[in-house]
């Protein structure tokens, strides 16, 4: 077989794959429920009331998303400009880190000082956990893939050690967990009385921002070049290296908004299990979205309600809640091809 | 001297060999998999479907070398999966190595949630025990290390010979290397090297697999969720630490391996008092990153690595 590209693709061509890719999906999900012993219609009636039944429901929904929409953006900015960060994990860990350290009273300032001040310091953190694979793949040619994936093994061994030693909680009853931030440093309710916090409204605010620094400045546009083809970017006169370490602070810095938030917003202190790997999540949410700023908004909330829908219906129907993340899997898979078959088509020799 | 007592005791070494034996397998499948032009990140998860794969089927009846052919065909399986999207499509290979490891993890632990949904802990098998190569297991130090281990460490370092022979000895060797080095003068030959690359992922899952079952079958008698736990990421560094040859990547899993041992053994000295447990495990990704770094000057890399192939295309 051969793949020719269509010129003019018709609106079938570019809708109908995307399309089918979704409904496959939901057929690999329907029987792998059957083998399990559950009823297809009763498994996603569960997940649907689960993400969406109830108002508690849905501010569930909207506090999972808002991680991965952090995640999300960090990795579809990355992989726009063909970073292949697989590192979101331990990014994100870093900025959870800086949040702990700084938040339970290291700063005695008032809140107006200190949120914006730790969020900085936490992209800091999350910036430099990025910096140094891209200076790796810069300055030695060492591939980002695989020294992110292993810096990820390495961080959490980290924080297991803070969270065990200097971090660790005096009044935790032996738990490794930290201390609880002061009242200062924790992002407030967007509405009193609904639990959702501020970090949801920072992540929607930053892939905005995301989106207009993609759509309308230099660096926006250098990323892209670099990503489409570095030898005629670096030919236009783009430094290509640059480039790519611009690229890394920024990325890593967008993970570690999702550490901070987490702390700072829903939990309120560090813990090993902080992220059930949001850092990877956040790779199948930037390729669902086609690593569009705004389009991770809308894919976040996707799996998002997919995890939370897939939690209440294991507990309803007794279906293992993994079919979530093979949903999510099988996605991803799916849609890459779906996203090729859109602009080419399959011709036999 | 107490480390120089380590490095000089037969259990040291026989715990190197068997940790550096699943190492071997996904390191071997990796190596294939690189040499025809095709990176696979499906590693770790293939790892972890093969690690239950072969431990369900024993633990189902069963015999073991039955075990391990099933792990070995669910590596195929997603190695097929792998390489129609990698290779006739040419998607990044980045991305559906990531999507193969997420889905072939997320499989195993549903199948393990609707097999074993009400154990608390998973059942054990009677794995493979270790088989004394008589005269050879008596040599000091050398004999319990090498010839006093189980019968799927031999099979490993079978596989490397296998593998090296193939690969610089065969005409299907020499396919396989130009299809990672030169596709088209590959298919100026008349051969396909859709088929050449296809063939040379699905071969590597498969051993990938075996690689993980290893660790169920092997080293352990039981399946548990965090068993893998990098393995698979470290395998690739070794595959560029070996600068992609059979010989020196089976080297280097065998020094990984003995640093592995090496530590676990300092956690137990004065030195392990002292430092927190937590530096010693992070030392086998560190090495990983320093070795890459180290290699990365005079590595050669495949020319072809992760360079889709579109035929009357150049």
């Amino acid at each position: 077989m051969r793949l020719e590209p269509i010129a003019n693709p018709t609106l079938a061509r570019r809708t109908l794959p995307p399309v089918l890719a979704l409904a496959m999906t939901f057929a690999v999900a329907a029987l792998l429920a059957m083998i399990a012993g559950g009823n297809p219609a009763a498994v996603f009636g569960e997940i649907l009331k689960g993400a969406f039944g109830s108002k508690f429901a849905v501010l569930e929904t909207l506090n999972r998303a808002t991680p991965l929409i952090f995640t999300g953006l960090a990795v579809a900015v990355a992989f726009r400009a063909k970073l292949w960060n697989i590192g979101a994990e331990a990014q994100l860990y870093a900025g959870a880190v800086v949040t702990a350290v700084l938040g339970t009273g290291a700063l005695g300032w008032p809140s107006p000082v200190l949120l914006p001040v730790i969020a900085v310091a936490a992209m800091l953190a999350g910036a430099f956990v990025l910096f140094v694979p891209a200076v790796l793949k810069t300055r030695f040619g060492v591939d980002e893939v695989v020294t992110t994936l292993l810096f990820n093994f390495i961080f959490l061994l980290f924080v297991s050690y803070l969270l065990e030693g200097p971090l660790k909680d005096p009044m935790g009853m032996g738990w490794p967990k930290s201390a609880r931030l002061i009242p200062e440093a924790r992002l407030p309710r967007i509405v009193e009385g609904l639990r959702l916090h501020w970090g949801f409204a920072l992540a929607l605010i930053s892939a905005v921002a995301i989106w207009i620094v993609d759509a309308r400045t230099t660096l926006g546009f250098e990323m892209r070049a670099v990503g489409q083809n570095a030898e005629a970017a670096r030919f236009a006169g783009i430094p290509v290296t640059r480039v790519i370490l611009k690229t890394a602070l920024l990325s890593g810095g967008l993970a570690a908004l999702a550490g901070y938030s987490e702390v700072a917003g829903l939990k309120g202190s560090l813990t090993l299990d902080l992220s059930p790997g949001y850092g990877y999540t956040g790779i199948v949410v930037a390729m669902l979205a086609l690593l569009h700023p705004l389009g991770v908004v809308v894919a976040a909330l996707f799996v998002a309600a997919i995890f939370v829908g897939a939690d209440s219906m294991s507990r309803a129907v007794g279906v293992p809640t993994y079919l979530a993340d093979i949903m999510l899997a099988t996605a991803l898979l799916l849609m890459v091809l779906a996203i090729l078959l859109t602009k080419f088509r399959v011709r036999r020799d | 001297m107490e480390l120089l007592e380590i490095l000089l005791s037969a259990s040291f070494w026989a715990a190197a060999i068997r940790i550096a034996s699943p190492l071997i397998f996904a390191t071997m499948g990796e190596l294939i998999c690189e040499r025809a032009g095709v990176l696979n990140l499906g590693i770790e998860g293939i790892m972890v479907a093969g690690a239950f794969a072969g431990w369900i089927a024993v633990w189902a009846g069963l015999p073991l070398w039955g075990g391990v052919a099933v792990a070995l065909l669910t590596g195929m399986a997603f190695g097929l999966v792998h390489s129609i999207l990698s290779v006739p499509f040419g998607l990044s290979q980045h991305v559906v190595g990531v999507g193969i490891t997420l889905l072939a993890t997320s499989l195993t632990f549903y199948t393990y949630r609707v097999v074993l949904p009400e154990v608390s802990s998973p059942p054990k098998i009677e794995a493979f025990q270790a088989f004394e190569i008589p005269i050879l297991s008596q040599i000091p130090i050398v004999g319990p290390a090498f010839f006093a281990q189980t019968p799927l460490t031999y099979a490993a370092f079978v596989v490397v010979i296998v593998t090296a022979l193939v690969l610089y000895r065969t005409p299907l060797g020499l396919a396989v290397r130009a299809a990672g080095e030169n596709p088209s003068a590959v298919a100026a030959q008349g051969l396909s090297v859709t088929a050449i690359r296809m063939g040379a992922v699905i071969v590597g899952s498969g051993l990938m697999a075996v690689g993980g079952a290893f660790l169920t079958m092997s080293a352990f008698d039981s399946f548990f969720f965090d068993m893998v736990n990098g393995r698979g990421w470290i395998c690739i560094a070794l595959v560029v630490f070996g600068a992609w040859k059979p010989g020196k990547a089976l080297l280097g899993a065998i020094l990984f391996a003995a640093f592995d041992a090496f530590q676990i053994r300092l956690q137990q000295t004065p030195v392990g008092a002292v430092v927190p447990y937590q530096v010693f495990l992070m030392m086998p990704y560190f090495l990983s990153i320093l070795a890459l770094v180290a290699m990365s000057r005079r590595a050669e890399v495949p020319a072809a690595l992760m360079v889709p192939f579109n035929k009357g295309e150049r």
